[in-house]
């Protein structure tokens, strides 16, 4: 019988929003291809997390906890994936397209002898041959590529907040713990240290003021927080976003990065200031329900997404559009 | 400290930037087509431009490796204008549109032929297909110690020490050399290069080609990526209003906007 297989990942002692969605997607596959569903909990201790998973599926909960196990280091991971895989030899392998996923989804699929399509957006069955396809958006989101996926264990990884998440209520799940061989020696590479940052959570933002390279420097970016403070007074939450180009120059970190490696959302309104707006970021904000543009290029393509558009030099106008917006609040 | 011997993996690609009205989708050959410059793929920008700061620091040579199906040479020429010492080029029919493993067995046959080295960088992912994986499945292939989405790169005693970004914030993160490193675009840009400089590299530079029977790979042990279908994605373009006038007048009409937006 077809065995799905969804990678669990586990965030404050919980199934991960990510994970239920990989069950929703998962659920339909194994209806489609008369299979089961079935999830893998890694890490030093699963606890009752098993329990809850099983709520979501009727094949089996598979478990491997090991000391080793103990946060996340790709190479024990990975090896504990590998010989779970060579036990469950699952027919499709679901992976979430998170920093773990992307670690691992490549490396185990090289191991496994089996070709991954990463980042997809749609999952299906080919009537056909009964093979898993997965859609990808290919060319920073230019177009839409459906690929199969060769090998014993079809693989992929998915996007977040794209699929719907699986409803709890089942009864009747299988748990099995796997044993795993593992020991230090395995592990190349050492964690010297985790420093935590203070990362913008753009996707809990009403509105994001993003800049691009048009701003020509990062103090462009501190014009952007006067409006963003001016606009704080009325909307709560306004956050500031930018370009890739403005991370690659310097201007500011990663976290503020609007697009396909950087976050994708859909505030109530998105400000784009100096951003010319490549493929690869219009795919991060494109369906924020209102989009208002300020760039000097009048053909560039983020006019051609934006509700609004004023084709002027950002130094004139946003001072006096925080001016105007002081006066009103 | 002694010096260093870095492999970048370059993918020459139709600029990502390049405007929507340039980037059309040919459904029936499964293509897309995009009438705009080639470019060596950004991220793979930033693994140059990580290569050439390490070399600045310890001294060696960079050698920089592409593989495609027809490759020009005057866009991967930017990388020795920039500081790298060596291109190879890995141009073959059977190139095109190769899978990420077909790919990643190209460039480790290239690899070992090139024989010794401390670093393999790599971009996080090419900006045509998006997949994220040759870099890391080409690892997995030289049994390498692997670390991706470096934002920074140091070179300790035959350690190589990388800040690679994970969901909280940083790692900070060591492995023996030689290493893979994938990275991402927190290194930064790649340098300005001068016209005269990149005229001079237009001339000259240290460039070889290798066939495919030169690496040893033959024929069966690549394959191209499966398609089963590709098409336009659903229409994501508004109607825009413009908002004309003074600056002032400009700000007053968007303030309003704001204010009906609330």
């Amino acid at each position: 019988m077809t065995e799905v297989l969804v990678l669990g990942e586990v965030k404050d002692a919980s199934l991960d929003s990510r994970t239920l969605e990989m069950l929703g997607a998962g659920k339909k596959l194994a209806e489609a291809s008369g299979g089961k569903l079935s999830i893998l909990l890694m890490g030093d201790r699963v606890g009752n997390i098993a329990e809850k998973a099983a709520s979501f599926l009727q094949g089996t909960v598979y478990k491997i906890e090991h000391p080793l196990l103990n946060g996340f280091n790709a190479d024990l991971w990975l090896a504990a994936l590998e010989q779970a895989c060579a036990k469950i030899t699952p027919r499709i392998l679901i992976m979430s397209h998170s920093f773990m996923g992307m670690e691992l989804g490549p490396r185990l699929a090289c191991r496994l002898n089996s070709r991954l399509t990463t980042d997809c957006i749609d999952l299906s069955i080919d009537p056909e041959n009964g093979l898993l396809l997965g859609t990808k958006p290919v060319s920073g989101g230019n177009a839409i590529s459906v690929f199969k996926c060769a090998g014993q264990t079809q693989m992929v990884t998915v996007r977040g907040n794209v699929f719907p998440p699986a409803e709890s209520g089942n009864t009747g799940a299988a748990m099995v713990a796997i044993d795993v061989t593992l020991d230090d020696a395995i592990s190349r590479v050492e964690s010297l240290e985790i420093v935590e940052e203070e990362t913008v959570a753009l996707d809990k933002a009403n509105i994001v003021i993003a800049g691009g390279a048009g701003l020509g420097g990062e103090e462009g970016f501190e014009m952007l927080e006067g409006l963003a403070a001016a606009l704080r007074k009325s909307f709560g939450s306004v956050m500031i976003g930018c370009s890739r180009m403005a991370v690659d120059k310097g201007w500011i970190s990663s976290d503020h990065q609007v697009g396909l490696t950087g976050t994708i959302i859909a505030p109530d309104i998105y400000v784009a200031v100096g951003i010319s707006g490549a493929i690869h970021h219009l795919v991060g904000m494109v369906h924020s329900k209102k989009i208002i543009a300020i760039n000097t290029d009048p053909s560039c393509n983020i006019f051609k997404v934006a509700d609004y558009g004023i084709v002027e030099n950002y130094e004139e106008v946003v001072p006096a559009l925080i001016e105007k917006l002081e006066v009103l609040s | 400290m002694t010096e260093l011997n870095i492999i970048v993996c370059a993918k020459q690609i139709p600029d990502p930037e390049a405007p929507l009205s340039d980037v059309s989708v040919d459904a029936e050959n499964m293509e897309v087509i995009v009438d705009a410059p080639l470019v060596i793929s950004p991220f793979d920008e930033n693994a140059l431009e990580a290569a050439i700061q390490l070399k600045e620091e310890a001294g060696g040579k960079i050698t920089v490796l592409s593989m495609g199906k027809k490759l020009s040479d005057s866009v991967l020429r930017k990388a020795l204008a920039a500081g790298a010492d060596e291109l190879i080029l890995l141009e073959d029919n059977a190139f095109e549109k190769l899978d990420s493993h077909s790919t990643a067995t190209v460039l480790a046959s290239a690899i070992k032929k090139i024989g010794a080295y401390d670093l393999v960088l790599t971009g996080r992912q090419a900006g045509d297909w998006d997949a994220g994986q040759v870099g890391l499945i080409l690892g997995e292939m030289l049994g390498l110690p692997c670390i991706s989405l470096a934002r920074e790169i140091q070179i300790e005693e035959g350690n190589v020490i990388v800040k690679k970004t994970v969901p909280v914030g940083y790692e900070r993160a060591k492995a023996k050399l030689p290493a893979l490193i994938t990275v991402s675009n927190e290194v930064g840009e790649l340098r300005y290069i001068s016209r005269t400089r990149m005229l001079k590299m237009m001339r000259g530079g240290d460039i070889a080609s290798w066939s495919t029977q030169e690496i040893g790979v033959s024929d069966n042990a690549i394959a191209k990526m499966e398609i089963a279908s590709l098409s336009t994605p659903p229409d994501m373009t508004r109607e825009c209003k413009f908002i004309e006038g003074t600056p002032e007048q400009q700000a007053e009409e968007l303030a309003a906007v704001f204010t009906a937006l609330h």
